[in-house]
């Protein structure tokens, strides 16, 4: 295994723990206990495996960009986690959870959702499954990704407004623990990214180290036995790039984490404790955690998962940021050198290479293209006209 | 391998033995037969919170939750999160809290409750401190589990600053006895699975879990959560040494029934204690 577990109490280096309320305690040591059980059982894991080849659509293939790798003087990969059921990345940590609490005897999933993608993935295994689903989405979002909102309804989720703070991501946690502390016997909260209180940050992990591990074979055929110099995918709680750094963590390969400058923890934030986790982020002079502001609701979030602090404080990863704006020019880029129209979140790391593609030049850059652009083209068509 | 807590700093310090003035107070006045009522009030919400407290402890309360307002209250309802994002909006801080309450001769026994990060942030020891200089002398952390207290604990005891926890329904019976001897000032006995807020009903579970911990400590045990009016007082301190009330006495304070309401209300209260 390329990335360690976290130690005994939840933590990578000085990050992560389990900050949560004492009502919650109990029901993370089960999840913790359980998942360790599962993921060491090889039928549970032959029938996650099976899942995510036969109903996911697993392996991803990675496409090699040429028109855009001429046009950058960079050599492009994309790993398509776009080419996903449900289009993003997402679904291989809903297979594995929802998995798992049918197999701990959970008949209910609660999730947060920033862009939906998560909320749609999670509504699908539901589905799937046989679960009941309950979404929360902050108010904002809602607006401004209504299409995922329908989809979520027609899976069958209930699909709940977060209507305090900020209303987007952050108050959406906020409200699926509440739900939590309030529905812990039957309920399973089927969290999204590889942030919150431990086990989630190293589950939520090894439920994405599929990408990594794909990502290591793919590029050893097409590279050659190489590496790609450079690893790189978007962070907002960071679960896409760690799936994919998973795989190239003990190479040389440099790991990129690029997160949107209004919603960048490890880039301006400071060591705090929220959502369950001490990690990097944003707040002010006394401690109240600041809102984020991105043009991508999946990556409008002030905090990022403690993995994430760790890799940067002991600098085996690094984390740029990019604009709304040079976000904007990497999704057109993108969709009309190659035919793909990204997401809003992967146009990030994408605009990182774009803006950096003198210091780049000649170099292989792989980059994790975790989601598909459909749920972002109305937000697009109002913004370009 | 994996660092043990110690190796990681995380070390959980035993509760001094002896109780701390916050507790001394509260076993004085079960001591006298009398139910214990602690009342919650947001710190920072209107000009007039410093009026709600005096209102609130001469109306009976018997020791007093200051609450300092948090961006993200996760453990709260919506009266509390609404009373909190008010507070801060008219620009509530720790300092500013704190500050005031220095001036705030309640006369009865203090405890903030507030959420882990604004101590961290501001970093153990400056926080206890200022705390304790401000008159406080018990804390309330809902987001400091067991396993996570040891570094705020190790800074708070010899502080002055009693950490009160939290104890759940969720709790397995050899769970209970470590939380609760760890607990100082009083026990926090969470009435129900859910959230800061009102409800219709007294919650059997909160009738349960003050049986538990009674059977086990002779710590002063209060219900809190879901614990909303007189009656419901009266119902569960049958079992426990008393309650907290907090969103019911928030609810009348955002609807502006000011420092006249909110003592009103807890009058209510006490009374409905003292027949019982």
């Amino acid at each position: 295994m390329s990335l360690p577990e976290p130690s005994s109490s939840g933590r990578f280096g000085e990050f992560g723990g389990r900050y949560v309320p004492e009502t919650l305690v109990p029901a993370c040591q089960e999840l913790e206990a359980a998942f360790r059980e599962a993921w060491a059982d090889q039928s549970f894991r032959d029938e996650l495996d099976g899942l995510l080849a036969d109903y996911a659509g697993r392996p991803s293939p990675i496409t090699e960009c040429h028109r855009l790798s001429a046009e950058l003087g960079v050599r492009v990969l994309l790993k398509r986690e776009d080419l996903n059921h449900t289009g993003s990345h997402k679904i291989n940590n809903v297979l594995g959870q929802a998995l798992l609490a049918k197999r701990m005897g959970k008949t209910r999933l609660v999730a947060e959702t920033g862009a939906g993608q998560h909320g749609v993935a999670s509504a699908t295994a539901a589905a799937l499954m046989g679960m009941e689903c309950k979404v929360f989405m902050g108010e904002v979002d809602m607006e401004r990704q209504a299409l995922n909102v329908f989809r979520m309804r027609l899976l069958g989720a209930e699909v709940v407004p977060a209507m305090s703070g900020s209303r987007t991501l952050k108050d959406a946690v906020n409200e699926a623990m509440r739900d939590w502390v309030a529905t812990v016997e039957n309920t399973h909260y089927c969290l999204g990214s590889v942030m919150g209180p431990h086990p989630y940050p190293w589950m939520v992990r090894e439920f994405h180290t599929v990408i990594g591990k794909e990502s290591r074979e793919q590029c050893a055929k097409l590279l050659d036995n190489e590496i790609p110099d450079v690893v790189t995918a978007c962070v907002g709680g960071g679960s896409n790039a760690i799936g994919i750094f998973s795989g190239f963590a003990d190479t040389t390969a440099e790991l990129v984490g690029v997160e949107p400058a209004g919603g960048a923890a490890v880039g301006r934030g400071v060591p705090g404790v929220v959502h369950g986790m001490k990690s990097y982020l944003m707040q002010d002079e006394f401690g109240q955690v600041q809102e984020a502001h991105s043009i991508s609701a999946g990556l409008d979030y002030p905090g990022v998962g403690p993995e994430h602090s760790h890799l940067s404080s002991i600098g085996r990863a690094r984390y740029e940021q990019v604009t709304d704006d040079e976000v904007i020019a990497a999704f057109q880029l993108l969709s009309r050198t190659e035919g793909i129209i990204p997401a809003l979140e992967p146009a990030h790391a994408l605009a990182w290479i774009s803006r950096d593609r003198a210091k780049l030049a000649g170099k292989t850059v792989l980059l994790n293209m975790s989601g598909r652009g459909d749920k972002d083209v109305g937000q697009m068509m109002e913004i370009l006209g | 391998m994996s660092p043990t807590l110690a190796e990681e700093g995380l070390t959980i310090p035993d509760a001094p033995s002896e109780p701390g003035e916050f507790e001394r107070s509260l076993r004085a006045t079960r001591e006298s037969g009398r139910k214990l009522l602690v009342a919650y009030v947001t710190g920072g919400l209107h000009d007039e919170w410093p009026d709600v407290v005096r209102a609130v402890a001469d109306a009976g309360a018997d020791a007093i939750e200051i609450g300092i307002p948090f961006s993200d209250p996760v453990m709260d309802g919506p009266v509390i999160q609404e009373a909190s994002e008010l507070a801060l909006r008219d620009g509530a801080s720790p300092v500013t809290v704190l500050d005031t309450l220095r001036t705030i001769d309640a006369g009865v026994p203090l405890a903030v409750m507030t959420y882990y990060n604004l101590a961290f942030h501001m970093g153990h020891e400056r926080f206890a401190s200022l705390m304790y200089e401000a008159g406080v002398r018990a804390a309330i952390l809902p987001d400091l589990p067991l396993e996570e207290v040891g570094p705020w604990a190790t800074a708070a005891d010899p502080a002055g600053i009693e950490t009160v926890m939290l104890a759940a329904p969720t709790a397995p019976d050899d769970r209970l006895p470590r939380v609760v001897a760890r607990s100082r000032g009083f026990v926090y006995a969470v009435g129900l699975l859910g959230v800061t807020g009102e409800r219709d009903a007294l919650a059997e579970s909160s009738l349960v879990i003050a049986r538990r911990l009674k059977a086990i400590t002779d710590k002063p045990v209060l219900v809190g959560v879901g614990v909303s009016n007189g009656q419901q007082a009266a119902e569960v301190s049958q079992v426990a040494d008393g309650c907290v009330i907090g969103s019911a006495l928030m609810r009348r304070v955002v609807e502006g029934e000011g420092p006249a309401g909110a003592g009103a209300f807890i009058a209510e209260v006490r009374a409905a204690l003292d027949a019982s």
